[in-house]
């Protein structure tokens, strides 16, 4: 017989204080509490963090990369969002 | 730690699925792009690659099981501390791989079911045994420094979740190669019996270790379109080569005579070792090694003696659900 | 066994040392026996990050207590070269690992005490004894947290894991009553501030441990006969077999270093 499987678990970490949570991997964990636990003892063994998410794999919701074109081609032309499109004179210093 | 290169490819022998897009894959790949997983690819790179990360994942968990022999008899609280710190780092790299295979589409439960069925490879060095102390030395020095020779170039894989899996696993395991060798250098300069305890391991893992590289270049089949997807950067004739012009010194500042007569320096600087058995690298992958079903029967053992514990957690949180819809509709 | 048991000047502060240190060490290395064997491999790093804690708490309680004797013992003579009768640790820490449910037993009742004694011992009048003890709370804190959310799920999960974890309890309780026990030795240093009275933690102790158990759907045994004997060298059978294997290297090879 197959083996069950054990819902996956996707994990976060923020290192420092004043970072953002960064994803770092999965593991599989039975429920919220253990998954919390295995983060702990599997991603955090060299003190790589200060605080954890964990978030069921199942929950996440992705783009699809084949609508790569329509999703993020359109920010790519408006180059007028960016400081650098603009010119200010040289005298006027830092802006 | 790593494993031979379990680089088997599979031969895209399909009826081409789509040739614009299968044109347009190896165009990102030939871009030094990063494949991730919902990216279209083709299915052999699917197969190719979640054979390969599973294999090297089973590779990372047995290993823990030659090593593991040792942590209960490590000679000081300092070698045991670091030794079951880095066979517990061994379970988090076999974990790590998992992750990485999974995001292919396989289960680890399916990968682990194979594993234990018989039907799945893990690294061959891994079936010889651990007689003595040294061989926890030799361990860390040759099979971990071979494994990071592997690994290295796993970093710049095609395939994004596995290049970020190896580059996690590069910056932990740095530890584990220096912790071998520091134990053979204590060796080293001990007693006759320690020394003669540090050659005779060395003995035995030597010609092992040179065939974690895998099968010479000439007889490997499929390197070919693993080449071309990226996966693999270098031959295993190369990085076998790279090796052993790196060992070849360590083992002199030890005073170690590598169990090798016929080995010496050619003109370009590297040092040509003699012919391999790989009969007995085929024996030892048939199951014949000395240690492959005591291998399996102890990763079986934990696997069933596990099941009534995963089932108490599944069962414990189908109740907690229960509980909180039943609260949840009061 | 090839070399002699070393000697100690069990004065009271070393003596207290290194019944703590022993206890350390003891069940540090019955956790590390799980690696590579545990029921998932999330729960092989658990197993192996407490025996680290515990190993690490042995090593700094060893060193002080080498210390304080000054008698030119250290850390690794104290683990590998005394004999069964020497060692001082807790009945409770040396018992077999068993299956899981025992395992996570022995470190639920062990860190449930191990929390309150630390936290405790943060205020010893032994500065040493005082910053392993602030080191060693946070360490135990976890491993409660962890050992408790397993005796909920055994507990709580299915027939037979429920079993298993009252089989446990059962078999494991008597070996809870030495944690509260103290002798003339260690009542002078309870007087003098460097110790802490276990028995003012029992009240909490049970209050905590009746507490999961309970949520865990299992019972404590009325039974209230308690074993004795590990703090004064009255082992359990089981504790000869974990030291030769422990001690073989050191005995095998006297002298050598490693």
């Amino acid at each position: 017989m197959a083996t069950p499987n054990t819902p996956l678990w996707e994990v976060f970490i923020r290192s420092r204080n004043g970072l953002a949570h960064k994803h770092v991997g999965s593991l599989h964990a039975s429920d919220t509490t253990m998954a919390l636990q295995a983060a702990r003892d599997l991603y955090t063994r060299r003190g790589e963090g200060l605080s954890i998410w964990v978030v069921p794999s199942s929950a996440i919701t992705a783009s699809d990369p084949s609508e790569k074109g329509m999703m993020f081609e359109p920010a790519e032309s408006k180059i007028y969002r960016h400081p650098t499109f603009y010119e200010v004179p040289d005298e006027v210093g830092h802006m | 730690m790593y494993t031979q290169a379990l680089n088997t490819s599979d031969a895209d022998d399909r009826p081409v699925e789509d040739a614009t897009r299968a044109a347009a894959f190896q165009a990102r790949i030939d871009a030094e792009e990063r494949i991730e997983p919902n990216d279209w690819m083709p299915a052999a790179y699917r197969k190719t690659l979640t054979r390969q990360i599973s294999q090297h994942a089973h590779s990372e968990i047995v290993g823990m099981l030659p090593e593991g022999n040792w942590i209960t008899r490590a000679p000081s609280l300092r070698r045991k501390a670091a030794l079951l710190a880095k066979v517990q780092d061994e379970c988090g790299h076999g974990l790590y791989l998992y992750a990485a295979a999974e995001t292919l589409g396989a289960s680890r439960e399916e990968l682990v079911d194979l594993m234990l069925a018989g039907k799945a490879k893990y690294s061959s060095i891994f079936n010889y045994p651990t007689l003595t102390w040294a061989d926890i030395g030799t361990i860390g020095w040759l099979v971990d420094g071979a494994a990071i020779m592997n690994q290295i170039p796993l970093c710049r894989c095609s395939y994004g979740p596995y290049a970020r899996a190896m580059i996690r696993v590069c910056k932990e395991e740095s530890f584990h190669q220096r912790q071998g060798f520091e134990i053979m250098v204590t060796l080293a300069r001990g007693s006759e019996e320690q020394k003669a305890m540090a050659q005779d391991a060395l003995n035995r893992w030597w010609w092992p270790v040179l065939m974690m590289f895998g099968p010479p270049d000439q007889a490997s089949q499929h390197g070919d379109t693993s080449t071309r997807w990226k996966i693999k950067r270098f031959s295993n004739d190369e990085l076998r080569q790279k090796f052993v012009d790196a060992t070849v010194p360590q083992a002199q500042y030890l005073g170690l005579t590598i169990p090798d007569p016929g080995m010496k320096q050619n003109e370009a600087g590297n040092w040509e070792y003699s012919a391999i058995d790989w009969d007995e690298f085929k024996q030892v992958l048939a199951g014949n090694g000395p240690c492959n079903r005591d291998r399996l029967a102890a990763r079986r053992k934990a696997h069933d003696e596990g099941a009534w514990v995963r089932e108490a957690a599944e069962a414990y949180a189908e109740k907690r659900r229960h509980r909180q819809t039943a609260q949840a509709a009061e | 066994m090839a070399i002699a048991s070393i000697t100690v000047s069990e004065t009271p502060l070393v003596l207290y040392t290194l019944r703590r240190a022993d206890d350390a060490l003891i069940l540090g290395h019955r956790l590390s026996e799980w690696c590579g064997h545990a029921p998932m491999l999330e729960e092989d790093m658990a197993l192996a990050n407490m025996g680290l804690d515990l190993l690490g708490q042995a090593r700094e309680l060893y060193s002080y207590a080498a210390r304080v004797e000054g008698k030119g013992n250290d850390e690794d003579k104290f683990a590998y070269l005394r004999d069964v009768r020497q060692y001082r640790n807790l009945l409770l820490l040396e018992q077999p690992n068993g299956d899981f449910a025992r395992t996570m037993v022995r470190q639920f009742f062990y860190s449930a005490f191990a929390d309150l004694y630390w936290r405790a011992m943060m205020k010893s009048a032994d500065a040493t004894l005082a910053a392993i003890a602030a080191k060693s709370e946070k360490e135990s804190a976890y491993h409660l947290r962890h050992s408790s959310e397993w005796i909920v799920r055994l507990g709580d999960g299915t027939e037979q894991s429920h079993a298993r974890a009252q089989t446990a309890i059962d078999h494991l309780w008597a070996f809870t009553g030495e944690m509260f026990e103290v002798d003339a030795s260690e009542r002078a240093l309870i007087d003098a501030g460097v110790a802490v009275a276990p028995a003012s933690l029992r009240p909490q102790w049970l209050k905590t441990v009746a507490g999961v158990v309970g949520e865990a759907t299992l019972a404590l045994p009325k039974s209230d006969w308690m074993q004795q004997g590990g703090r004064e060298g009255r082992h359990s059978e089981h504790l000869g077999h974990l030291l030769s294997e422990l001690q073989s290297m050191p005995r095998t090879f006297p002298g050598a270093v490693w």
